[in-house]
């Protein structure tokens, strides 16, 4: 049996007229990596900071570990690790000035927490004289991750972590989450790369201020409905212009070298691919194909609209 | 005079283009060549050095060595007619969020010279061809991202340069938004423009025409997506990038 | 404890490693002291006189000497007549014209108080008034000197004597003037400015999430500009008293203690002024409109407070600088007790402490 660490019940909130979170609300098991996915503008940074204590609510309230996020905020702060969305650590300081100024103001000390960076400052350890401005962008994420770490939270949270990142540091990143899952920490991550969904436990689809859907990414996937066929052809653009006049169509996106094809109908894939051939005028091939969880993102984007 | 370089076939031609910082080489000796209308990707980690190619084919910064053509006019000798034949966005910055979106439009077709009687028509085809007849008395801050982005692209191409840059312009766009972007990409190169793109979304690398992947410097793959794929025995480009930029 | 020194020094490293900053803070007062003093120094030299002397004997021959043989002043020309006077100053050779009436030896014997004429060039009416008071200086010297040489009875009793600044030494003024536009800038508009960095850089955001209280936020950020505002105050008067040759007459200690207080005070400023913006440009932007200007041009270390106009006067009150500007005038010059200041020292303490409360109310425990 799995306990529930954070629950979220309800939650608003507002700037102005402008409604930025409405009425969330679910629930975060202990250990579990969740994620928030969306576009920038969903919410996810502001129901991050409501949870970190940054921010408090319009209406609705938040707990974690039993202690609400506004009344027990001190109590909570010494329990969270935070890394924000930009670089929020002191650039004019060296990576092991950084580390210890972080471990000193949660008093923590390096060496009773270093099981838990190890594996991490161990990367950027040989940089450690070198001021933190100074680092490539896969570093500084290190450093960062490294000190919002050292104090040894119980729940660690992550805004848009990979956003501005190149892919091979978003892998070893995803690596790094992956190991401190083991130790049971309970990670939140936030990200608008729908492909990051499923290195997930369990995610929440954001947008415009509304979870659209909140499940494991296995089950998500495994829920899509509708016909769903990849299509390939010579010339993809007039491919593309071609699937979205056609009648059968529901959908027709571009995924990858191939396009993403939804209809209203089950076809046979060979029989679809001839018709499509003749209406593109064009040597098409086509597969049905299980939905990824972008397919299933965007279906729900437009399931709301 | 400046001379026009008579090459028509290449739009963008680099030649051991080269750029040093104290000791440090930053592009080292790079050299392609982007054709009319080409989707060309340009791609590599962080700090490989596809910032600085871009200042140095755009005109802002000045090559240490090497040569670089770039619609007809050369980076060393005339970067300021460089500037004028290109369009150029980047996803930090490109619009005034405190001007309205047809002002913003009015500002860009006058910094890049399109005559005064022009200029109304232009604004009117660009706001109706992007359908946002409705937004045009907004203020761009006030735009939802995905609009702010498309608007943006519109805005980078409204002097018709035969080249465009876009330096990672769907990053943190919704999936449906980043799709509705990238068909406006094959628009443009449909048209015959030559789009000249960076991204971190490496699925956008598989809608490229070829795609580069530069690694400390130096450009290690150039071709065809389908072709990257084939020749490290991979299915996607995120392997292909993976593979080749962790070296 | 530790959490609190770990933050004094992440602070010192920012104020060193930043070596265009650190050069403005520690350059710039010695530049400023020495641009005041030898720049802008209310005091003439060498300003070019003619005399009219219709008398022509042996007290105006004298008086003459002793005039243009100060540093003060240089002759262009004798005239010869009035007339004279009006073309000698609109060739804008001369600053000041003397003439000294008929018989004015047998006058001056018969005390009958012969009369010189002073006439100055009046579109500057600073220079005109301070090379006056000089004329009056020199004449009174030398009535002292015949009254004791001849034991003759005094002839004129001169009332107008610059107390405490006999030469209206331009030290007086600019040391005092500098020293707050300094401590001024240093301690508010670098604090407020070094705050909103913090939230603009986001690792405020990261502070707060931390269990860190806001009052060791504060205090962690404010030390070292307490430590660097010292050095500089101190610089500062070193640079006067030995450079400049500023006396200072009073307790050594009540000056250290009244500088540290206005120091204080002007970190609370800029503590408030930071709880009040979001980046670094809004906090420059209100400490220089919000704090230099009024700094320099009400505080009394420019124009004198009593020569404005009444709303203005009112509005002086509320600037800590011109309290801080009288104490360190009596003490240095007058060389007073704490006693005699103790009103100026209560006014600032409460302003401090007031500003510090509000700072500590506003401070946001969370963001906007």
């Amino acid at each position: 049996m799995s306990n529930i660490f954070v629950n979220i019940d309800n939650i608003s909130k507002s700037y102005g007229d402008i409604q930025a979170l409405k009425d969330i609300s679910f629930s975060v098991d202990e250990g579990e990596l969740f994620g928030l996915i969306g576009p920038d503008g969903a919410g996810k940074t502001t129901l991050i900071r409501i949870l970190i204590t940054m921010l408090l609510p319009t209406t609705g309230s938040a707990t974690i570990n039993g202690l609400d996020v506004v009344k027990d905020f001190k109590k909570l702060r010494h329990l969270i690790g935070y890394m924000p969305g930009t670089f929020s650590l002191y650039e004019d300081l060296t990576v092991e000035e950084n580390l210890k100024f972080f471990a000193t103001i949660f008093n923590a000390k390096i060496k009773d927490n270093y099981h838990l960076i190890k594996d991490i400052y161990q990367q950027i350890e040989p940089f450690k004289d070198r001021r933190a401005g100074n680092l490539s962008g896969g570093m500084k994420q290190k450093l960062a991750l490294s000190c919002a770490l050292i104090h040894k939270p119980d729940i660690l949270f992550l805004d848009e972590p990979t956003t501005g990142i190149d892919a091979v540091s978003r892998v070893e990143l995803w690596d790094m989450l992956k190991k401190l899952k083991e130790q049971n920490l309970t990670i939140i991550v936030s990200t608008p790369y729908m492909d990051e969904a499923e290195l997930c436990d369990k995610v929440a689809f954001m947008q415009k201020g509304e979870v659209m859907e909140i499940n494991t990414p296995q089950q998500i996937v495994e829920d899509y409905d509708i016909p769903i066929y990849a299509v390939k052809g010579d010339n993809f653009y007039n491919l593309l212009l071609s699937l979205r006049r056609m009648k059968i169509t529901r959908t027709a996106f571009p995924f990858g070298e191939s396009i993403h094809l939804t209809t209203y109908e089950e076809l046979n894939e060979n029989e679809l691919n001839k018709i499509i051939s003749e209406f593109s005028n064009q040597r098409t091939e086509t597969k049905r194909i299980k939905a990824n969880i972008e397919d299933c993102f965007m279906a729900k984007m437009l399931k709301n609209k | 005079m400046a001379k026009k370089t008579n090459d028509n076939k290449y739009v963008v031609s680099v030649k051991d283009l080269t750029k040093k910082f104290g000791s440090f080489t930053a592009v080292n000796s790079i050299s392609f060549d982007v054709t009319k209308g080409e989707i060309f990707g340009f791609l590599g980690a962080n700090g490989a050095g596809k910032t600085t190619a871009i200042k140095m084919l755009t005109g802002l910064s000045k090559p240490s060595s090497g040569t670089a053509i770039v619609a007809g006019y050369d980076v060393i000798k005339n970067p300021e007619k460089v500037k004028y034949k290109i369009g150029y966005m980047s996803q930090k910055f490109s619009l005034y969020d405190d001007l309205k979106v047809f002002e913003n439009i009015r500002l860009y077709a006058g910094i890049y010279g399109i005559p005064s009687k022009e200029i109304k028509s232009k604004i009117n085809n660009l706001i109706d061809e992007l359908g946002m007849e409705n937004m045009r008395n907004k203020l761009v801050g006030d735009l939802p991202l995905g609009w702010k982005q498309k608007l943006a692209f519109a805005v980078a191409m409204v002097h018709d340069p035969p080249v465009v840059f876009l330096d990672e312009p769907t990053s943190g766009v919704d999936p449906i938004t980043r799709r509705q972007f990238w068909e406006m990409i094959y628009k443009a190169s449909e048209k015959g423009i030559t789009v000249f793109i960076t991204t971190h979304y490496l699925d956008e690398a598989e809608y490229c025409t070829r795609a580069s992947i530069m690694v400390d410097g130096v450009i290690k793959a150039l071709d065809t997506p389908t072709k990257l794929k084939e020749n490290l025995g991979v299915k996607s480009m995120q392997e292909v990038f993976v593979k080749l930029a962790r070296g | 404890m530790k959490a609190f020194w770990a933050f004094i020094k992440k602070e010192y490293y920012h104020i060193i490693r930043d070596p265009r900053s650190l050069l403005i803070l520690i350059g710039m007062p010695i530049i400023q002291v020495i641009l005041f003093g030898f720049a802008i120094t209310n005091e003439i030299v060498d300003a070019k006189i003619s005399i009219l002397d219709k008398s022509k004997d042996q007290i105006t021959q004298e008086i003459s000497n002793k005039i243009l043989s100060s540093k003060y002043f240089l002759l262009s020309e004798y005239l010869e007549s009035a007339e004279q006077i009006e073309g000698s100053f609109r060739k804008g050779k001369i600053k000041l014209a003397l003439v000294f009436e008929e018989k004015f030896a047998e006058k001056f014997n018969r005390k009958e108080r012969p009369s010189i004429q002073i006439i100055t060039d009046a579109t500057d009416p600073n220079t005109a008034a301070t090379l006056t008071n000089y004329i009056n200086k020199i004449l009174l010297d030398y009535q002292n000197e015949i009254s004791i040489s001849t034991i003759a009875p005094k002839g004129i009793e001169v009332i107008t004597r610059m107390e405490y600044n006999p030469q209206l030494k331009g030290v007086y003024l600019f040391v005092p003037g500098t020293i707050v536009i300094i401590l001024m800038l240093i301690s508010a508009m670098m604090t407020s400015i070094s705050i909103a960095r913090e939230k603009e850089k986001g690792t405020m955001e990261v502070l707060l999430v931390s269990p860190l209280k806001p009052f060791m936020i504060i205090a962690g950020k404010v030390i070292p500009y307490i430590a660097l505002s010292l050095i500089n105050a101190l610089t500062i008067l070193l640079l006067g008293v030995f450079v400049f040759g500023l006396p200072i007459r009073g307790d050594y200690f009540l000056l250290l203690f009244e500088i540290t207080l206005f120091i204080i005070t002007s970190l609370s400023l800029g503590i408030f002024i930071s709880t009040l913006v979001k980046t670094q440009q809004e906090a420059l932007l209100i400490s220089l409109m919000g704090l230099m200007l009024p700094t320099i041009i009400l505080s009394g270390f420019i124009y004198p407070i009593e020569s404005m106009p009444r709303i203005l006067q009112y509005i002086s009150h509320v600037i800590p600088a011109k309290w801080f500007l009288i104490m360190i005038r009596n003490i240095m010059i007058k060389g007073v007790e704490i006693s005699y200041i103790l009103k100026e020292t209560l006014i600032l303490l409460g302003m401090t402490l007031v500003l510090m409360i509000l700072s500590i109310k506003k401070f946001k425990i969370r963001l906007e």
